[in-house]
């Protein structure tokens, strides 16, 4: 998500100065995404470019107001209501790490998964005490939570996946994709050999 | 002074069959549980989790190694006084809530009182004490049928309290539950166990065992790893 479109939905409930218009988006994400005001103020200047947003009729002498305008409230509007679509290749560090790991002869996967695992985990506690100690009543601020604890859950899934199949193969219940994929150098064809040796 | 444990394994194993057919289930698992503690077992399916609570409970008597429950060794006991602490000391709750379905809520969870010798009256007072705390008062007289399945596991947490049981053995309670009626039921046994109770969890749901104080992982009959709460709560936000 970018700020851009997050201050444009937050205009789109009335005009707000730059100062306001932080704290308005800080209070409905629950305080999970604090802005710079420097960057605030730059979004609105790009925002005001692009004609998404204008400068109102201030009271202030000092402060500028700045209200959204039709073509704002559009894109606002479509922002919101559009699938959010994760698009590319995945850049997490861990299922980068564990990709690589199965390939690296000598290293105790399962010992590094249940690494993972219990700092995970302690982190999914951190959250769920967070969750439960707190009764301020904040729905924006619980959601964003929840997500993160749902995030955690996930990857706690996925290791728990990725243990399973790695025992599996250890077992011979599972063939070894590995074997394929990345056939070990007297596995190699001799064509193969022929040709890697020139 | 640290309180005593209310549960302690002291080098727990547990066989089944005899011979080339035996399984071993439990290998070698020291544990400890003081009250206002829970902690949550995981482990893949077959790892011992399940087990692990039967011995707990005194239902399976290891193959070697000690359960003491608030300082009882259960290998001391006969059979009728081992029954008689799983009454007064332990509480159990199951996946399918297992309550009686031809008894109302109170009925559910006046049983073992009664079963125990308490009067019908007394135990009835107890009971309603122990729905209030997993505030089902008011469905009291209701039947099981009666009940959501979020409500029949919030009885059979208070009948796995009442009485003032100091041990709850929960064997993946919120299974058979959706995810926000689990958490639900999660707050409550959180919050008896809060109240003065110590209880195991097992459960493979990384969300759920995120309630518990310490998480112990389980492989092949092993404790392998511990999760404990760090203490240092996540900044998240400004509310943090």
């Amino acid at each position: 998500m970018s700020v851009r479109q997050g201050l444009l939905s937050v205009l789109s409930l009335g005009p707000n100065y730059g100062y306001q218009l932080r704290s308005e988006f800080e209070r409905r994400t629950g305080g999970t995404w604090p802005l710079n005001i420097g960057q605030v103020y730059t979004t609105l200047d790009r925002l005001e470019r692009d004609g998404l947003v204008r400068r109102g009729a201030s009271t202030d002498e000092v402060q500028v107001l700045y209200e959204i305008t039709a073509a704002g409230r559009d894109a606002a509007h479509t922002w919101l209501t559009r699938p959010v679509i994760r698009e590319g290749a995945t850049r997490d560090e861990l299922a980068i790490k564990l990709a690589l790991a199965v390939t690296i002869p000598g290293l105790d996967i399962t010992a590094l998964i249940q690494t993972q695992r219990s700092a995970t985990l302690g982190a999914l506690q951190d959250l769920t005490r967070l969750k439960r100690t707190d009764d301020r009543g904040d729905l924006a601020w619980e959601l964003v939570l929840e997500s993160m604890i749902f995030q955690l859950e996930a990857e706690s899934r996925w290791l728990d996946h990725v243990e399973g199949r790695l025992t599996r193969i250890r077992d011979g219940r599972d063939p070894d994709p590995g074997d394929a994929a990345h056939p070990r150098p007297a596995e190699r064809p001799a064509s193969e050999s022929t040709e890697a040796a020139r | 002074m640290t309180a005593a444990p209310v549960l302690r394994l002291d080098g727990v194993s547990l066989q089944y069959g005899q011979g080339s057919t035996s399984v071993t289930a439990l290998s070698g698992i020291d544990l400890e549980i003081r009250r206002g503690e829970l902690v949550a077992v995981m482990g893949a399916s077959g790892s011992g989790k399940s087990s692990l609570l039967t011995v707990a409970g005194g239902l399976v008597r290891p193959t070697s190694g000690e359960v003491i429950v608030d300082g009882q060794w259960l290998s001391s006991l006969k059979p009728g006084q081992l029954a008689a602490l799983r009454r007064r000391h332990l509480g159990f709750v199951f996946q399918d809530f297992n309550l009686v379905p031809a008894l109302t809520a109170i009925e559910n969870v006046s049983l073992p009182l009664e079963l125990d010798g308490w009067k019908t009256s007394k135990a009835h007072r107890a009971a309603r004490d122990a729905l209030s705390t997993v505030e089902l008062a008011e469905q009291a007289d209701r039947f099981p049928d009666d009940l959501s399945g979020g409500q029949q596991q919030r009885v059979a947490i208070a009948r796995a309290v009442v009485g003032g049981r100091s041990l709850i053995l929960a064997d993946e309670p919120t299974g058979a539950l959706d995810s926000t009626t689990g958490e639900v039921v999660l707050r409550m046994l959180r919050g008896r166990v809060d109240h003065g109770a110590a209880a195991i969890l097992v459960t493979h749901d990384a969300r759920h065992a995120a309630w518990a104080d310490r998480i112990v992982f389980i492989r092949d009959g092993r404790i392998v790893d511990e999760s404990a709460y760090r203490g240092v709560e996540t900044m998240v936000g400004r509310h943090a």
